[in-house]
């Protein structure tokens, strides 16, 4: 794999940040877009533009071939078993919302227990949040040991007769902790417990296979996985999709609208409500294909090496403290410098081009827990070279001379 | 714009030994103040005597260099000011990070009106702003006494 051929198919890297190249450290908020993905865009809007699965005419039928085969090809991506197993929503967030929604609705009682770990992203809580109010719902976290991980038996300590949903992160974003997902899964459906993942920083670096998973629900963000934003995908089990109610209620979901009453539309159109993202799914196809042209197997090869390395590089550097230390775990380097605030490192960082997130990165539940307001972050993707990772050093060292002067 | 400008040596020794961080005895008012987005927090205490003149104010809180350095550099030049000049202050100091030059007021003089420029430098980093203009915000909610925790995602 040469990182400098796939590199020179990321446009954004032709430009100058403050006069300096870019190292872009910030994958894990979002991703870099290739030209290939740039280009589907540009070429829909100006070749082939129509609105999906409506009309009849030459445009509309090309269209909706065309966004049904991002569908496809994401179903044979995660190994889904069935393409109506994929519904396109506005982004992962939505896709949480959806099933914390149509689930809450359907399903829980007050008293009832929602699982979540202390790890979780703002977007796989307050979704679930609503359901305290609304349902009266209770939420249990699950701890994190001191490496910033979240073990079998963490989850199995907190399960009690009355949880009835499981949601927990595929991949920290912050200490980067990659979670045992499958055996999690089986956990849960021995006591008979759906579970929901959010793969938000899972399926970006590592190969998903959902039937061998088998976990009832799997969000994704598409513009974390070199794709457009706007776009999310829910990842659903068939018996799922056809018992919860729909989610939203619009043009292109319905079956027959009456003045008494209303039916709904089959799979994958009932929760697909509205005039959809199309530019963006069709787009999105063109990130598969570019995943796939590398291989996910050499992009998790690529950016293991890299962490390591990463690790490395900053562990050697006295001043910096890495958050969290898991055994296994993605391509996230959270840290700290003793006496720098992370948006002071932040901003001087940038000035050399190198872009990192600093914050609590929508995890301030965890950031409580490790008793810090802020965190500095880089993550990394595929196109991302050991040389960042030193630049990353370099720009650490000026933060300090700068504090130190 | 340099770094130079925005870490400015004034800045990194008030963010780095931030004066008046402490909690006054027997304040009369305080206010907390939250910037979730970075995580800054502070609490204000104010010691208001019967002619309105502040006799002592002090804060505590946690923050990137900005915000601590603002905090500090303010508290130093608020004390003894009238609950008058205290809004003047604020008024103008807002202003002069947001848009104008400098700073108009006459309450402070020269020297000190350099202090406060000081963190004019956040205007290239539109980002920062909020870091700089925290505790004057926080200011002003304790001198209204007002229990509502000033949250910079609720201005600007």
């Amino acid at each position: 794999m040469n990182i400098n051929n796939i590199k020179k198919q990321f446009p954004i890297f032709n430009n100058k940040v403050h006069n300096n190249d870019l190292v872009y450290l910030d994958s894990a908020n979002s991703s870099q877009k290739p030209q290939m993905v740039v280009d589907r865009i540009y070429d829909f809007y100006t070749k082939e533009f129509s609105n999906v699965g409506r009309s009849v005419h030459y445009l509309a039928v090309a269209a909706t071939n065309l966004y049904e085969s991002t569908r496809t090809m994401m179903q044979k991506y995660i190994n889904a078993k069935d393409p109506n197993e994929i519904v396109f929503t506005k982004g992962a967030t939505e896709a949480i919302n959806l099933v914390a929604n149509t689930f809450g609705q359907k399903f829980l009682r007050e008293g009832d227990e929602i699982l979540l770990t202390e790890l979780e992203h703002h977007s796989n809580y307050v979704p679930w949040h609503y359901l305290r109010k609304l349902k009266g719902v209770k939420i249990n976290f699950a701890e994190i040991n001191n490496d910033g991980e979240i073990t079998l038996e963490s989850i199995e300590k907190c399960i009690t007769p009355k949880t009835k949903m499981i949601a927990i992160t595929h991949l920290s974003n912050v200490t980067g902790a990659i979670l045992p997902i499958k055996e999690i899964t089986s956990l849960a459906h021995s006591k008979n417990i759906p579970i929901l993942v959010d793969g938000c920083q899972g399926a970006p670096h590592l190969k998903l296979d959902m039937q061998d998973i088998d976990c009832d629900f799997y969000a994704i963000s598409c513009h974390k996985m070199y794709g457009p934003t706007g776009l999310g995908v829910l990842y659903a089990k068939k018996k799922w999709l056809d018992t919860l109610p729909p989610y939203q209620g619009g043009g292109g979901m319905i079956r027959e609208v009456k003045k008494e009453g209303i039916s709904f539309g089959d799979l994958p159109n009932k929760y697909e409500a509205g005039t959809m993202a199309t530019a963006q799914v069709i787009a999105f196809g063109e990130s598969i294909k570019f995943l796939n042209q590398i291989g996910i197997e050499n992009i998790e090869k690529h950016e293991s090496e890299l962490t390591k390395y990463g690790e490395e590089v900053l562990r050697k550097n006295n001043s910096v403290k890495l958050v969290g230390n898991p055994k296994n775990k993605g391509s996230v380097l959270s840290f700290t410098l003793d006496g720098i605030h992370a948006h002071d490192i932040a901003t001087i960082l940038d000035e050399d081009g190198v872009a990192i997130r600093a914050g609590h990165h929508c995890c301030q539940i965890l950031h409580d827990k490790l008793g810090l307001s802020a965190t500095a972050r880089a993550s990394l993707g595929v196109y991302n070279t050991k040389d960042d990772l030193d630049k990353l050093n370099e720009s650490i060292n000026k933060c300090k001379k700068i504090f130190d002067r | 714009m340099d770094l130079k400008d925005l870490y400015q040596e004034i800045i990194l020794d008030h963010g780095k030994n931030p004066r008046n961080l402490r909690k006054t005895e027997n304040f009369n008012k305080d206010a907390k103040g939250h910037n979730p987005l970075c995580g800054d927090k502070v609490h204000i205490f104010l010691k208001i005597d019967e002619n309105k003149n502040i006799s002592d104010i002090s804060f505590e809180g946690s923050g990137c260099a900005i915000s601590m350095a603002s905090a500090s550099i303010m508290t130093d030049l608020m004390k003894e000011k009238k609950e008058k000049e205290v809004k003047e202050l604020v008024e103008d100091f807002l202003q002069m990070i947001k848009e104008s030059p400098e700073m108009k007021t006459k309450i402070i003089n020269e020297n000190e009106k350099t202090k406060l420029m000081s963190l004019s430098g956040v205007k290239q980093y539109p980002m920062r702003v909020k870091c700089a203009t925290l505790a004057w915000h926080t200011l002003t909610s304790a001198m209204s006494n007002s229990q509502e925790e000033t949250n910079t995602e609720k201005f600007d």
